[in-house]
């Protein structure tokens, strides 16, 4: 490695990415601990909070560990098939991790529920019902939101692979089982950790779908029992100790994959296309049977949301377009603030010693609950400037933020392979700076960091706008707009928002993704 | 239509078309409150007809976050006036030492109970009831045993998280002191599902997933009244039903104290009265001249309204909800 | 003045390697010894790859510590991945010119003329991988010819090549090095490189480099530790 006096220097931008993520993580924690003890309240976990502790670490392990697994196969198929409309599938099998958590979830019902399709059979079958609430509830739930990032964080795995490996696997006469010995079990042990993590950690912070289709008190998170220590008990301590708790398994998990994932080391490849696929006949079938089932798990929810969506666009107004816009606005701000963040800190996880570190560093937003984030900013920003008036600045970052472990998550490991290959030649060509960003580390790079754009895109025009503390109700945005219409006894126009949020986050993600893809230099 | 400077503007400065000349009246309020569709807009348009003043509503969450926001900012509040406090939280509320007393007086309420809190200033009422859709359950529950025994599924909200929620758990424990316990451990299996707040609840009833849920005596009127659907009714129980009562309070260090007392007393006079039947979908505190608008007299009538006195409220929840979790929990 | 490793030594885990030798400007130097000897590694040190753990790397008297590899008076080529394969020939070569690719006309000729140099006059436009192995090298060359840096190191870019198109481009090599008055390092473990070469040879075995001497004598009558490795 080329050491010198400028290793530490060229890490600056990712140190301040780093300490800004701290600030906002540990910081805002702080805040509402330091006031919860001015307010001399006793902050200690009681028998229930263990017990939150228990079901949340329980329920995201099996989230996590389904949907990195399930993930797989259905990654796998998509790496070697070549089909009409494989692009649009990819797309829209990626929708339910962008949708609003109360309209996938009536999705879900619709299909899985009391009154849904399954159930619908089962009756007319003559078997007994199923039911979905409970843990195995929160579970479907949870594999339904986040198998689409964990397939499409793994496809890009596959896709790092350099052809020319699977061309030395051809022609030394691999089957499935050499291929996945030699090169894809490799691939998933530098990938899957990663997703795991992920996964894992953005099952520790749900509240809404753990509590929804949890079925009752049993299925208490830790982020319901911060929501209640803060707004049923007003005992802030306890809330930043149980924030504290969330942060710390994160950090924990977190350390737990660093210790199992592996470089894959592939090396560089030329950029060629993939060999045709080839397999026989079963290998095909069960490809077939991986994308066809993902697929119908994950559009048939969608598309009966879409349906009883139709009938409430006619309803909406004005307001709604005017909220879209703003949605679409900040969004925008938004994406390219993460991407302004998630660029240069990948960049210190992937060159600097202490690379680890950054990377756990990125995880943080997703553990940080919203609840004590939003009231330790507020916490820290009153007395500085009015709440209504930092309510824009604070959501984009916020939103920016929430989005960057995301773009980490894609980002970094290609980033890694960038530096391995191509980081020496790099070094003596003095090729850094900003020309180094430019002329190797964006063009090698554009796919996933389209993707990343697309999702902070779509996760930003899906967010509530977490902060209530700073809203000043009104500049209003559309999930805002959605939630008051269900407020107001308006499910059906709720519906038509939910349909055009939808689209909205879909068509953001669509058009960020596909523009990285078009033309990318790798594959 | 879009006009996206105006939007833009409209996002990057929201306070800014507050008018400079004329004195600004900050009242904080629940969301829905403020929403198109609720009595927010149309009272504001009122309020400053009359008083030549720029009233401004901030929104937070509900009403137990309005009193989390008013807590963490204590006496360096922008608000002048809150909106939106109910029964069970004013005795907390009043703990904070925040508020004034609101000198409104000779309010002859029509309300089930006695109101004298000195303090807090009510503007609408409703009862928490089970509803459900006519075309669905031929014959309800008449009582919380009867729905125990049923093989009805409901929908409640989380008393840690939604002030429905919160009422249920008052209800059950008003009409039931000794035999909460009991009561809750036979309604389990009816309980399809636990929502974190009312939206989501109300969602699930809309779509067909449950026999009914937990809300109001008068969410039928909205059916009526907005959509002409007759479909929808609340389930009367012999038990009585719990009362909310949604309150308004002045803050003592207002820099707008006059304001705010011409505020405090609009709250009651039939220009806001008038508008929160047919927003809220409550029952307005005083009722308006013209009375309460066609389609809200089919609303079912409770022999007994339920409510406990504020302080009482405060000190009865941690029980109740150690109850309702140990039962549920099973 | 020359390129001097004045008491170097190098500790890597297990790995060691020592080093106290000159090379004279405009040499032509062979690095041969047993694979895993630290040939490469040599090369690395004066790169600027890896920094000595004990002496130092100079140039003409000036210690190269504090530059980064880029800054360094010397170009290098590696085994592989001598070119991104996202840009193309023209580009590649251009970066040896300007990092950034800020190219004038008269760098674009520049460009031009060593691509032509290297026999490769209507390739500007392609990406590597429409390339062979031996066009390949021959761009990584333009690159180096533009740099105009004194020493030239080469880590067995050539290594993959058949023997008539090695020959080839050695010959280039020496050839363009002989122009431009640079010092030559290349490691080869084929004995007919250094032969080819003309010049001297540093020996890498058991831990050290040791100073170059004429290539010739050296390998007519080799040391035991080179015996061993020639299997003569």
């Amino acid at each position: 490695m080329a050491g010198g006096p400028v290793a530490v220097t060229r890490h600056l931008p990712g140190l301040a990415v780093a300490a800004l993520i701290l600030a906002l993580g540990l910081g805002t924690l702080a805040a509402v601990l330091w006031r919860g003890l001015a307010e001399g309240a006793g902050a200690a976990l009681g028998p229930a909070d263990l017990q939150a502790i228990r079901f949340t670490l329980w329920q995201a392990i099996l989230s996590a560990t389904l949907s990195a697994g399930l993930a797989i196969p259905v990654a796998r198929a998509f790496a070697r098939r070549r089909f009409p409309g494989r692009a649009a599938l990819i797309l829209l099998t990626g929708a339910p991790f962008i949708l609003p958590v109360i309209v996938a979830v009536l999705g879900l019902l619709a299909v899985f529920g009391r009154g849904g399709l399954v159930n619908g059979a089962l009756v007319w079958a003559g078997l007994p019902p199923v039911s979905i609430y409970g843990l195995q509830g929160v579970v479907l739930a949870h594999v339904f939101f986040n198998l689409p990032l964990a397939v499409r964080l793994i496809l890009q795995g596959w896709g790092a692979i350099p052809a020319e490996r699977f061309r030395l696997a051809e022609s030394l006469g691999f089957g499935p089982a050499e291929v996945a010995r030699h090169l894809e079990r490799p691939m998933l042990r530098a990938v899957l950790p990663g997703v795991w993590v992920a996964i894992f950690v953005i099952c520790l912070s749900s509240f809404a779908v753990a509590l929804t289709l949890g079925g009752g008190p049993r299925a208490t998170t830790v982020e319901l029992a911060i929501y209640q220590a803060f707004r049923f008990d007003f005992d802030l301590g306890r809330a930043a100790l149980l924030a504290g708790v969330q942060i710390a398994l994160c950090l924990g998990a977190a350390a737990l994959a660093a210790g199992v994932a592996r470089p894959a080391g592939f090396g560089a490849g030329m950029d060629r296309p993939l060999p045709a696929p080839g397999g026989g006949v079963w290998l095909r079938l069960q490809d077939a049977l991986a994308i066809g089932a993902a697929a119908l798990f994950l559009l048939l929810p969608l598309a009966l949301v879409a349906l009883s969506g139709l009938p409430g666009l006619t309803q909406l107004g004005p307001a709604a377009l005017a909220a879209a816009g703003r949605s679409l606005a900040l969004a925008l701000a938004s994406t390219a603030l993460c991407l302004a963040l998630a660029l240069p800190l990948a960049d210190a996880a992937a060159r600097s010693p202490f690379g680890r570190w950054f990377e756990a560093v990125g995880l943080i937003p997703l553990a940080t609950s919203s609840l004590v984030l939003g009231t330790g900013l507020f916490l820290i920003l009153r007395g500085q400037v009015a709440p209504a008036q930092a309510a824009l600045p604070v959501t984009m970052l916020v939103n920016a933020v929430m989005a960057l472990p995301f773009a980490l998550r894609a980002v970094l490991p290609p980033l890694r392979d960038v530096q391995a290959d191509y980081g020496r030649l790099a070094a003596a060509l003095d090729l850094r700076g900003a020309a180094r960003w430019r002329l190797l580390v964006l063009p090698r790079l554009r796919a996933p960091i389209g993707f990343s754009a697309g999702l902070a895109a779509a996760l930003s025009a899906g967010d509530l706008g977490v902060i209530t503390l700073f809203a000043d109700g009104r500049s209003e945005t559309l999930p805002l707009h959605l939630y008051r219409l269900m407020g107001a006894y308006r499910m059906e126009a709720a519906m038509g928002a939910a349909l055009l949020l939808t689209a909205l986050s879909l068509g953001l993600f669509w058009i960020f993704d596909r523009g990285g893809r078009h033309g990318a230099a790798t594959r | 239509m879009i006009r996206p400077i105006s939007t833009l503007t409209a996002l990057l400065l929201p306070v800014a078309a507050a008018a400079q000349d004329r004195p600004v009246l900050t009242v904080y309020t629940y969301d829905s409150f403020v929403s198109d569709w609720g009595p927010g807009p149309q009272v504001e348009t009122a309020f400053e007809a009359i008083c030549g003043c720029d009233l401004v509503f901030v929104a937070a969450g509900d009403g137990a976050e309005l009193l989390a926001r008013l807590r963490l900012e204590g006496a360096t509040t922008e608000a002048d006036v809150v909106l939106g406090l109910d029964s069970n939280l004013t005795a907390a509320a009043t703990a904070t030492g925040l508020f004034a007393d609101h000198g409104v007086t000779d309010v002859d309420f029509d309300m089930p109970v006695v109101w004298d809190d000195p303090m807090f200033l009510p503007y609408d009422w409703g009862y928490f009831a089970f509803v459900y859709d006519r075309t669905r359950v031929a014959e309800p529950p008449a009582d919380f045993p009867a729905l125990a025994a049923s093989d009805l599924k409901i929908v409640i909200q989380d008393p840690r998280a939604s002030t429905p929620g919160l009422g249920l758990l008052l209800w059950v424990k008003a009409a039931y002191p000794d035999r909460a316990a009991e009561i809750w451990q036979g309604l389990a299996d009816n309980i399809l599902t636990v929502t974190p707040g009312w939206s989501e609840a109300y969602g699930l009833f809309t779509e067909g997933e449950a026999d009914m849920v937990l809300s109001y005596t008068t969410s039928p009127a909205y059916h009526l009244i907005a959509e002409g659907d007759d479909s929808k009714a609340a389930a009367s129980f012999a038990e009585g039903h719990y009362l909310q009562v949604e309150v308004a309070g002045k803050i003592a260090s207002s820099a707008e104290s006059d304001l705010a007392d011409r505020f405090m007393a609009f709250i009651v006079t039939p220009d806001f009265q008038s508008v929160i039947p047919e927003t809220n979908w409550m029952y307005p505190a005083v009722t308006p001249p013209g009375g309460l608008p066609a389609g809200f007299e089919t609303m079912i009538a409770p022999v007994q309204a339920l409510l406990y006195p504020p302080g009482e409220a405060e000190d009865i929840r941690d029980e109740a909800l150690a109850e309702w979790q140990a039962a549920l929990s099973r | 003045m020359a390129l001097q490793l004045d008491d170097v030594t190098l500790v890597q885990g297990d790995f060691r390697l020592a080093a106290d030798l000159r090379v004279a400007p405009g040499a032509r130097v062979a690095v041969i010894g047993p694979s895993g000897a630290g040939k490469s590694t040599l090369l690395s040190l004066i790169a600027g790859f890896v920094l000595p753990t004990t002496g130092r790397v100079l140039w003409q008297g000036q210690d190269l510590a504090a530059l980064r590899p880029g800054q360094r008076p010397v170009s290098i080529l590696f085994q592989d991945q001598n070119l991104f394969p996202h840009l193309s020939v023209a580009q590649n070569v251009g970066l040896g010119l300007n990092p950034a690719l800020r190219l004038t006309g008269a760098d674009r000729d520049a460009v031009a003329a060593a691509l032509d140099r290297v026999g490769l006059p209507d390739m500007a436009d392609r990406r590597p991988a429409e390339l062979s192995g031996g066009q390949q090298g021959r761009v990584a060359l333009a690159r180096a010819l533009l740099r105009r840096r004194p020493v030239l190191l080469l880590d067995e870019p050539f290594a993959a090549l058949g023997p008539a198109l090695k020959v080839e481009m050695l010959d280039l090599v020496k050839d363009i090095a002989a122009e431009q008055g640079a010092t030559l390092l290349m490691v080869s473990h084929d004995p007919a490189d250094a032969r080819r070469l003309e010049g001297e040879a540093i020996l890498v075995a058991e831990g050290r480099a040791h100073p170059p001497v004429p290539a010739g004598p050296l390998l007519d009558r080799p040391p035991p530790a080179l015996a061993a490795y020639l299997g003569t």
